[in-house]
């Protein structure tokens, strides 16, 4: 099958900073593609790259075969505005309409309110919409065009969790009615929920590429913390991925499988005291990621990186 | 859908946004009638003399051209600057030729609803007056010696903040419009100011208008300054647009 969308060795810098670094990814018609990574990991600039927003520093991005910059080859992509900005004054049946008068085929403005929760709203304007409501109509207009190939750039940040799964739902729906779509998330539970295959990146590198399975056992990590005078013996214990010092005297340990690990823990006979367990958060489990990654990872990553945005703590 | 139709579905949405905020309408739409009505008509030296009288109604015609111009290009642009809808935009399968040639149709739609009054009320209330044909080709005239105005209104909304961008918008029209006798005739300027004022386009852009309208000689200061303003202009509107490209996605 021939790639909707292909990136082949693409770099982007913005000044000295390289938001992507060497990326190739081929997105096949199909699937729902899920791509995870903490902030700045170049997501974002990744789908500006598809969209024709941006052109990179160096490689080539082809769209359906095409460069993403010429607007005849967008005719089948689909894609939604950033931080839900909407024209204020036009109201939703307005904004449907204008976008959808860009595409040849087109979805009946009733038709896709119907699909995505909008139909009382089309006489409102959209300033008077509340933030789920805007995030709706601005997925929504991505699917309008009948396209096959649709981009979410973050489509569910800032929703409470019924309004995320109420677009979920949408989103696998019009995903069964033939889009391809890519969806990027800095919640893992977000690509569980939606995704098939799933990339990874950070530091504006994929450092996974796999299915839903396989990556979820990479990145479902748990977190281990105690105090012990035998540090190394335990890091050598089957399942521990990785350890780190923290500087209360305490350390933690990161495995797969914290259940067992405690059991071998227990059963060494290596002293330990103030044992505690929980789910890694999402960028504890990046860290992990990108120290196995063949490039060594930025020691100063940021250690107060929010615990609550974790989709597994 | 060819390019025409987008431009056409543009510009529509482009004047609907606008018409839902009536009161933004009324600096550009009814500043102009009203100068004339209340600055104008009153007095009759200048109301009841056919040749003041015309050059009255195209002075005011040029600031309605002028001050749309400005509004619409400096406010638009530097507003979507800090709105992620533009950028959509760009991501629909519309080219770029489109939505600039929507903007400028806009405008002009807008332009032409402000000036429009202006004509009705100089037609009835004083006795300017002309030929169609010469009408039509003040038009002309305007259209051409708006574009400076057009891209004056970029440079502003590409080097500021939209605040910012309102504040100088004002100051620029209106400075533009006393030096260069839109609202007080030439005439009555001291030579110092008077030779100030042919450095303007608004200046400029009147004689040109005036020219078209009533005939007379063309002096050259008149053509070279439009061509002038137009070229300088044109260039540091795009040169803004250049840089901008680059640093607004750092």
């Amino acid at each position: 099958m021939t790639a909707l969308a292909s990136l082949t060795n693409v770099s982007r810098r913005f000044g000295d900073q390289l938001a992507l670094d060497d990326v190739s990814l081929d997105i096949e018609p199909g699937s729902i593609l899920g791509l995870l990574g903490p902030n700045g990991a170049g997501k974002t600039t990744l789908i500006s790259l598809l969209e024709g927003l941006r052109s990179p520093s160096s490689g080539t991005v082809r769209l359906f075969g095409g460069s993403p910059g010429d607007h005849r080859n967008r005719v089948a992509l689909g894609s939604t505005p950033q931080e839900t900005a909407l024209p204020d004054t036009l109201r939703v049946g307005e904004v449907i309409d204008f976008v959808g008068r860009h595409f040849p085929e087109r979805m009946p403005t009733a038709e896709l309110a119907g699909d995505f929760g909008l139909t009382e709203l089309l006489r409102r304007q959209t300033g008077s919409l509340s933030g789920g409501q805007k995030r709706r109509l601005s997925v929504a207009l991505a699917f309008v065009g009948k396209p096959r190939l649709v981009l979410l750039d973050e489509p569910t940040t800032g929703l409470d969790v019924d309004a995320r799964r109420t677009l979920w739902d949408a989103l696998r729906r019009q995903h069964e009615a033939g889009a391809t779509v890519v969806v990027t998330s800095h919640y893992l539970e977000e690509i569980e929920a939606l995704a098939q295959r799933v990339v990874v990146m950070a530091h504006g590198r994929v450092i996974a590429d796999d299915a839903l399975p396989a990556v979820l056992a990479r990145v479902a990590l748990r977190r281990v913390r105690l105090v012990s005078p035998e540090v190394e013996r335990i890091a050598t214990l089957d399942g521990v991925v990785r350890h780190e010092a923290s500087g209360d005297g305490t350390t933690t340990f990161y495995a797969q499988d914290s259940d067992r690990l405690i059991v071998e823990l227990v059963r060494s006979g290596i002293p330990f005291s103030e044992l505690a367990v929980r789910g890694a958060t999402l960028e504890e489990a990046f860290l992990t990621l990108t120290e196995d990654a063949p490039e060594d990872a930025p020691e100063d990553a940021p250690e107060d990186a929010s615990e609550s945005e974790g989709a597994r703590s | 859908m060819s390019t025409v139709q987008l431009t056409l579905l543009h510009a529509k949405y482009n004047l609907i946004e606008t018409a839902r905020i009536p009161i933004a309408l009324i600096g550009s739409l009814a500043f102009p009638s009203l100068a004339l009505l209340f600055f104008v008509v009153p007095q009759r030296t200048v109301a009841d003399d056919p040749v003041f009288a015309t050059q009255a109604v195209i002075s005011l015609c040029v600031f309605a051209v002028m001050s749309n111009a400005l509004f619409s290009f400096g406010l638009n642009i530097s507003e979507a600057r800090e709105k992620p809808w533009d950028p959509y935009l760009r991501t629909l399968p519309a080219p770029g030729v489109a939505r600039v040639l929507a903007h400028v149709f806009s405008t002009g739609a807008m332009g032409l609803a402000a000036i429009i009054p202006v004509i009705v009320i100089g037609g009835l209330a004083t006795a300017a007056e002309a030929p169609l044909g010469n009408v039509l080709a003040g038009f002309v005239a305007l259209a051409v010696s708006g574009l400076p105005f057009m891209f004056i209104g970029i440079c502003i909304g590409y080097s500021m903040p939209s605040k910012a961008a309102i504040a100088v918008v004002q100051v620029v029209m209106f400075a533009l419009a006393f030096i260069g006798g839109l609202f007080l005739p030439p005439f009555l300027f001291a030579d110092w100011l008077n030779t100030i004022s042919m450095f303007t386009p608004s200046r400029q852009a009147r004689e040109l208008v005036i020219w078209a309208v009533q005939g007379g000689d063309l002096e050259p200061w008149v053509w070279l300054g439009v061509l002038a303003w137009t070229v300088v202009t044109f260039a540091l509107a795009l040169l803004l647009f250049r840089r901008d490209e680059g640093r607004r996605y750092r």
